[in-house]
């Protein structure tokens, strides 16, 4: 395999920003304007992450009407015209160097090193999944997921589809599919947004965000499609695909409403219950975390984004789950702190980021109080319903494994079961398996069991071997250890 | 009138696909939900996470196994086929 040492003469930039969502390309564009050389990386085609996803040779739905696809243009614009720009750079390993921190990627197979004096990490968030029956039939879709389809390769994921969860999230996620030609057979939410009027205050302070949700709501009324409260996608059923779902009605703790369950046909369904931030990379460098408001693992930061590890910064969903305004003001904050302008602060400027900071944040607490995942989805599951998706282990072997191997904790579930250990390394069942092996065992679920990873993207195999410093301790084998014959990915 | 979409191979079937679309995106786009099964249970899976991260939509491109369909741009030359198991047919 070829190896890119990135020894150009200037190779050592002042600011590496890892990830080019929108708290990326902030970071990079404010810390360009602070006079610092920048290089950006992101394994995706095209610079935005997920809120401004566009197939390559496009722009972002819904350019020069939306007011952000300006913020898009101009962050976008920068970042191609004044940094250095890797796209398709997938980071697997970052490591403290003589000078600060060298990034190990992977380009087409090849790798690519790349330093910097300091570090902002922005890798953004994936879907928090949790495990129902039939989950993992074709056909079944985290909402990001079928998101993600749409605004990157103009597809949608079936002519009749449904769409559950919890949050916000739901509603651009039924909207796009409603107004691109599906036809969405409902929307259950499984909180009750009742709840919003004890939240006023940080909801008035965050119109425009509030006021988009509202515009979800107006396209699905245009197709005729009404969200359901307190109801929720339980099962989905088929043979080699997804036929039909199990729609219920739910108390306030999320166990079924008796008599209430009814089955819908569909093609597809997209469920989401919130996001759980991508910490691989913060804990490598052993950057301090804290539980979020909405459960998750959060870097801990300050008012300038910096982590506690000196020279690292962290900006967006990874600082806790707060949407694409929030990533931006955290991006900003963070490319001007680690350009050094800490020291030459334009106070008005400072002052203005951090208020717009505390505002999107308080907004954020509101919507993670008014949607979080109650224990009731427990009762959900069945002895045979797949918990961990790749090693295939079910409800009834994670529950064995606590009441009669003795499991205290999800980490003891884990190594007697293998949940969490397969190819995704418990990105999709992470947050299942921990509250199954909590509440099974009667102890709190411990979301750091999973967060952890040897390295945050399957890389070739010998590649560990190549560099001279481990960049991680030495730990699990970087692919599951039934696929070590494997060739590169 | 425009031409013709550009296609790959899929197990001898051909797909068409719009520049920039994924080689998972297209073949849902054609209709084609799953494409692999499972070690274990021999379950057919296709896309769930759309992003990299699940791992489900494993798939050969060009003759290497694990691939993820999610990710790969399709291009015109690729051969794209279905995955059994661990994808190494009975070598392992
Ligand atoms: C699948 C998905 C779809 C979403 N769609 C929407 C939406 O349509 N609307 C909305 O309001 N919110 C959406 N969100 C929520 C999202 O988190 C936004 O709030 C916003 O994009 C967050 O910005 P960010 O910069 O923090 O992270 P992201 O936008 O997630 O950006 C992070 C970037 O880091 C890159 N990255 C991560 N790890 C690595 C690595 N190891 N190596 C190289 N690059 C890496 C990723 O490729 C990505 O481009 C979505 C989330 C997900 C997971
Ligand atoms: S769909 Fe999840 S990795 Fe491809």
């Amino acid at each position: 395999m070829a190896i890119s040492r990135d020894s150009s003469a200037d190779a050592r930039v002042d600011v590496l920003v890892l990830g080019a969502g929108p708290a990326g390309l902030a970071a990079a564009t404010a810390a360009v304007h602070a006079g610092a050389r920048v290089t950006v990386v992101d394994a995706g085609p095209t610079p935005g992450g997920q809120y401004w996803r566009h197939p390559p040779g496009s722009s972002p739905p819904g350019i020069g009407q939306h007011p952000t696809t300006r913020v898009y243009r101009m962050l976008a614009e920068t970042v191609r015209a004044r940094t250095r720009y890797l796209s398709g750079h997938d980071v697997w390993a970052v490591e403290r160097d003589d000078d600060g921190f060298a990034a190990h990627t992977v380009h087409e197979g090849a790798e690519v090193t790349v330093h910097a004096r300091r570090l902002v990490l922005a890798t953004g968030a994936h879907d928090r999944s949790l495990p129902f029956p039939g989950w993992d039939l074709p056909g079944v879709y985290s909402a990001g997921g079928a998101q993600s389809l749409w605004k990157g390769h103009r597809v949608t994921i079936g002519p009749r589809v449904a769409v559950g969860g919890t949050g916000p999230f739901l509603l651009p996620v039924a909207a796009d599919l409603a107004a691109h030609g599906a036809r969405v057979v409902g929307v259950f939410e499984a909180n009750h947004p009742r709840s919003w009027s004890r939240h006023l205050p940080a909801v008035t302070s965050s119109v425009g965000t509030f006021l988009r949700g509202a515009g979800h709501v107006a396209t699905l009324s245009r197709h005729r499609v009404r969200p359901r409260v307190r109801h929720a996608v339980v099962a989905a059923h088929g043979d080699d695909h997804v036929e039909a779902v199990t729609v219920v009605r739910l108390t306030p703790e999320w166990t079924v409403v008796p008599g209430s369950s009814r089955v819908v046909e569909c093609d597809a369904v997209a469920v989401g219950w919130g996001f759980t931030p991508r910490l691989e990379l913060p804990l490598a460098l052993g950057c301090t975390t804290r539980l979020g408001a909405d459960g998750s693992l959060v870097v801990r930061v300050d008012d300038h984004q910096a982590t506690d590890v000196t020279g690292v910064y962290a900006a967006g969903e990874v600082c806790g789950v707060g949407g694409a305004a929030l990533a931006v003001v955290e991006g900003e904050l963070a490319g001007l702190a680690a350009a050094g302008a800490r020291a030459v602060p334009d106070r008005d400027r400072l002052a203005r980021l951090l208020g717009r900071r505390a505002q999107l944040r308080r907004f954020a607490q509101a919507i993670h109080e008014v949607y979080p995942v109650r224990p009731g989805w427990l009762s959900w599951l069945r002895p045979d319903t797949l918990v961990c998706r790749c090693e295939e282990v079910t409800v009834a072997t994670v529950t064995n494994a606590v009441h009669e191997l003795g499991a205290t904790d999800a980490r003891s579930v884990k190594l007697l079961t293998r949940a969490g250990m397969g190819w995704c390394q418990g990105r999709m069942c992470g947050t299942g398996v921990a509250a199954l092996a909590g509440a099974e065992a009667g102890t709190a679920a411990t979301p750091h069991a999973f967060a952890e990873r040897p390295v945050a993207t399957p890389i070739p195999l010998g590649l560990l071997g190549r560099v001279e410093k481990p960049p991680l301790q030495p730990g699990p084998a970087p692919v599951p250890s039934h696929n070590r014959k494997d060739r590169p990915l | 009138m425009s031409p013709p979409p550009p296609t790959f191979d899929f197990d001898g079937q051909a797909i068409p696909f719009r520049p920039g679309q994924s080689v998972g995106a297209a073949l849902l786009a054609a209709g084609i939900r799953s494409w692999r099964t499972t070690r274990v249970g021999g379950r057919p899976r296709g896309m769930f996470c759309g992003i990299g991260v699940c791992f489900d939509c494993l798939v050969i491109v060009d003759g290497q196994p694990n691939q993820r369909a999610c990710l790969v741009p399709a291009r015109a030359e690729t051969d794209v086929r279905r995955q059994e198991g661990s994808g190494h047919g009975n070598l392992s």
